[in-house]
């Protein structure tokens, strides 16, 4: 079987796949990392959402053969260097932004992709840029509010709901 | 998914002769590909990724027209043809989720011709010129009904060019579960005339309103249309929309694509 190196969370890993193996699986299945999460396999949900060389990607519509010497990161990169939660991660659980918890990885990374293009951006632009991540719960209203929050602007005018 | 041998060549030659294999196929970035595999609706024997191929990926402003590499992401055409193209800019912004945009690329939007891309109606519109890897072919006798183009096997877009119009806008209706064009029109205004592609409304593809051009390069406003009806008889009838429905939305784009366009 053909041979994958990439960087995951700052590491070098490699192993073999196959041709048909995705990003997803591999991170999954070779590497155990299993924060990143699978929800509809068709592109469509970003539960499976991570970065390649920082930008956001869908990993179950990536093959791992595709990704060879990439600098690719997961959720389980997320944290600061003492292992507290990254302001977004902590934005998060400050304001409730899960309920079931399925999308929240991808969440969080699309959230943090966001902030890196548009450090400040507008409600409305936060929801124009979560369109490819679906909460099957509909918590979105606190999901904007935790990313606002982390964007460093008041949310205390928003209604928790 | 059925298994495949897996090749990531580096240059567009290499590219080339690995396509020369039985039942092999180019990928692009993969974001209809993939689902289609998944889904068995495909069963290459070789995928050959264009992903690792640097030389494809680029956009580039000079003398009036902006040539994009065929394995250009659309989030990068969106960033970096903002005030060369912004129209053609905007399109590309509003394709899918950001996360798609990272990864989709021109040249597979275009191979693909799937009939309720975006891509078509710009290069259509733009009357762009499509680079391969041994010719170039016009816009115009590019499309070929639905999914199919004048792409020869194992033949690679390896760049775009659009000539840059005086005005330009493209509008979706968007399908919002898919995020494709329910109905979407591309105007371009160019010094001598207007172009009109409809994308998302034809059973054949995109395609050129003639009617709304004559009318509009003579008059560039949305009252210019008024006067045209839509023949839905080759109109996409589905449960999102009749084809009466289609019809109506490709006026109703047009007029909006032209207020914007100014």
């Amino acid at each position: 079987m053909p041979k994958v190196s990439m960087n995951v969370n700052g590491k070098a890993v490699s192993g073999e796949v196959e041709g048909r193996t995705l990003l997803v699986e591999f991170l999954r299945e070779t590497l155990g990392l299993t924060g990143t999460h699978v929800g509809c396999d068709t592109s469509q949900c970003g539960a499976c959402t991570v970065h390649i060389g920082g930008k956001s990607i869908k990993s179950c519509s990536t093959f791992a053969l595709d990704c060879e010497g990439a600098e690719v990161t997961t959720i389980e990169g997320m944290a600061n260097a003492d292992g507290s939660l990254s302001t977004m991660q902590q934005a998060f659980q400050d304001h409730h932004g899960l309920q079931c918890g399925f999308c929240t990885p991808g969440m969080v990374m699309a959230a943090t992709a966001l902030l890196k293009e548009n450090p400040k951006p507008s409600e409305a632009e936060v929801r124009h840029y979560l369109q490819g991540n679906i909460c099957r719960c509909t918590g979105y209203h606190n999901i904007v509010k935790a990313i606002l929050a982390a964007s460093g602007q008041d949310v205390s005018a928003i209604a928790a709901e | 998914m059925y298994a495949f041998e897996f090749e990531r060549p580096k240059t567009v030659e290499d590219a080339v002769a690995a396509l020369k294999s039985d039942e092999a196929q180019a990928l692009g970035g993969g974001q209809t590909l993939i689902p289609t595999l998944k889904s068995r609706l495909a069963a290459p024997a070789k995928l050959v990724s264009l992903q690792g191929i640097d030389t494809m990926k680029f956009v580039k402003a000079e003398g009036g027209v902006l040539s994009v590499g065929g394995g250009t992401p659309h989030a990068v055409v969106a960033a970096e043809a903002a005030k060369s193209y912004p129209g053609l800019a905007a399109l590309a912004g509003n394709i899918g989720d950001p996360s798609v945009r990272n990864k989709g690329t021109v040249g597979g939007s275009l191979a693909n011709n799937d009939p309720s891309a975006c891509y078509p109606s710009a290069a259509l519109a733009s009357g762009a010129t499509i680079v391969t890897d041994h010719r170039e072919i016009a816009a115009d006798d590019f499309f070929d009904g639905l999914f199919t183009t004048a792409l020869e096997e194992g033949e690679i877009i390896t760049e775009v060019r659009f000539p840059i119009p005086e005005a330009a806008n493209y509008q979706k209706f968007e399908q919002p579960a898919s995020r494709f064009a329910l109905v979407g029109v591309f105007v371009a205004k160019f010094s001598d005339g207007v172009r009109v592609a409809v994308t998302g409304a034809s059973g054949d593809g995109v395609f050129r309103w003639t009617e709304a051009e004559e009318a509009l390069s003579k008059s560039f406003t949305p009252e210019a249309l008024k006067e045209l009806t839509v023949d839905d008889s080759d109109m996409i009838e589905d449960l999102h929309g009749s084809a009466a429905y289609r019809a109506h939305l490709v006026k109703v784009m047009t007029g909006r694509a032209v207020a914007a366009a100014g």
